[in-house]
């Protein structure tokens, strides 16, 4: 793929189980959606690491998701699973 | 004509449910479990009676009762009425019927007891299982299904512009995922359920008994990643919680499932299908609603979201787990 800003030939790179494209001409970054929440969480888990750092309580545990999962993931909840239509939608093809 | 089938499984049913046929009982009315085209259900007792869908592929279905039938998924899979050798189904206006004992299904009303460890250990049983070689088993139908969800939508919406996400993240699946090629040779050897979801599962005996896949329609040989993609697909839409996601993947993958790499990211394998009954969910949400004189509801509206997400990511994301 090419940068969006040089146009030169981006590579792309894996960090902590994220993929992101560096510009071989500029070293602009891009990130594919959800990837600054996911670099942002692992940050945060890193910072705790550190004694002075109260830890932050996770509200589930962080599962991986396609690059095209809702935005939920990264942050929100499941505010549909008892919605009467996912409860249909659970029990048909 | 439905009404008809309907009355003649129940006294299919309940005649199978008594040893002595003819003697008097006070046996409660037969119960309709299901009436659709594609399978209608009537329960009398401790038999449940099936009309498949007329166009049933008969031979197929035979061997898929074959399967249901083998030792080797006695415990995974729920085994067919009378005990013994399967013979040809008979017909009830033109559908081929079939007799099973009855079991209890999940309550729709709970979410919260759904049994999705118990489904994944099932599904890793059946995975695991060489398929007998002496059943000429055909291909699962989860692609068939999808893009025959694909062609309802087509035709009950012809030229809205609304289905042209759908239509785009479907035209970027892999040939085989859309029913127009046959599986990567690595992964389509699998035996495969073809279309699981919650309404799949039935404690046998009942109530207490344990839990059972059922409902052999769609089952074959193909890519085991398909059983796990309906519920990856509600993850991934953000309607199914993550911890629940995180419960089901952990205890197919603690039963030993080939479906996903042990441990690490399972979306390399989970991707292709997930995608597949994402649309195909879309599909059916446009082609029920558009029937139904209704716009698609919040839940279907999340998976027609993920449509259009799928449909607008980068060409070399799209097609990163393509072959």
């Amino acid at each position: 793929m090419q940068c969006p800003k040089c146009h030169a030939q981006m590579h792309t790179y894996n960090r902590n189980g994220i993929q992101i494209e560096q510009c071989s001409g500029c070293r602009g970054i891009f990130l594919d959606y959800g990837e600054l929440e996911s670099l942002t969480r692992i940050e945060a888990q890193w910072t705790q690491q550190a004694p002075p750092a109260p830890p932050a309580p996770q509200a589930y545990p962080s599962a991986p998701a396609p690059a095209w999962g809702a935005p939920q993931h990264h942050g929100g909840h499941g505010g549909h699973y008892r919605h009467k239509s996912f409860g249909r939608m659970l029990f048909s093809s | 004509m439905t009404t008809a089938v309907v009355r003649a499984l129940g006294d299919l049913a309940h005649r199978a449910a008594h040893e002595h046929p003819g003697g008097r009982c006070a046996c409660p009315p037969p119960t309709v479990l299901a009436d659709r085209a594609d399978g209608t259900v009537v329960r009398s007792g401790a038999v449940v009676a099936k009309a498949h869908a007329a166009d049933t592929d008969t031979p197929g279905l035979l061997t898929r009762l074959g399967l249901a039938n083998h030792p080797r998924l006695t415990g995974i899979l729920l085994a067919p009425l009378p005990p013994g050798p399967c013979a040809p189904p008979a017909t009830l206006h033109g559908r081929p019927v079939t007799l099973w004992p009855h079991g209890r299904p999940v309550d729709p009303g709970d979410p919260d007891t759904a049994p999705w460890e118990e489904a994944a250990v099932l599904l890793a049983g059946l995975h695991r299982t060489p398929a007998p070689a002496s059943l000429a088993l055909p291909p699962m139908r989860g692609p068939a299904k999808a893009a025959l969800a694909v062609a309802r939508m087509r035709a009950a919406r012809p030229g809205d512009p609304d289905i042209a996400p759908v239509l785009e993240a479907w035209r970027r699946l892999p040939a085989w995922a859309r029913d127009e090629a046959a599986a990567p040779p690595h992964r389509s050897r699998f035996l495969c359920h073809g279309d699981l979801h919650l309404g799949q599962l039935v404690r046998h005996p009942a109530p207490h008994g344990p839990w059972l896949l059922i409902d052999v329609d769609d089952a074959g040989l193909g890519d085991p990643a398909w059983d796990l993609a309906r519920p990856a697909a509600w993850y991934a839409a953000g309607i199914l919680p993550p911890e629940v996601w995180l419960r089901f993947l952990d205890a197919y993958r603690a039963a030993g499932g080939p479906a996903v790499c042990a441990e690490g990211d399972p979306w390399p394998d989970l991707d292709v299908p997930a995608r597949a009954l994402t649309v195909q969910a879309a599909a059916l949400a446009f082609a029920k609603s558009a029937v139904e004189e209704r716009t698609p509801d919040e839940v279907e509206e999340a998976m027609i979201d993920a449509c259009a997400r799928i449909a607008s990511l980068p060409p070399e994301l799209g097609a990163e787990h393509s072959s």
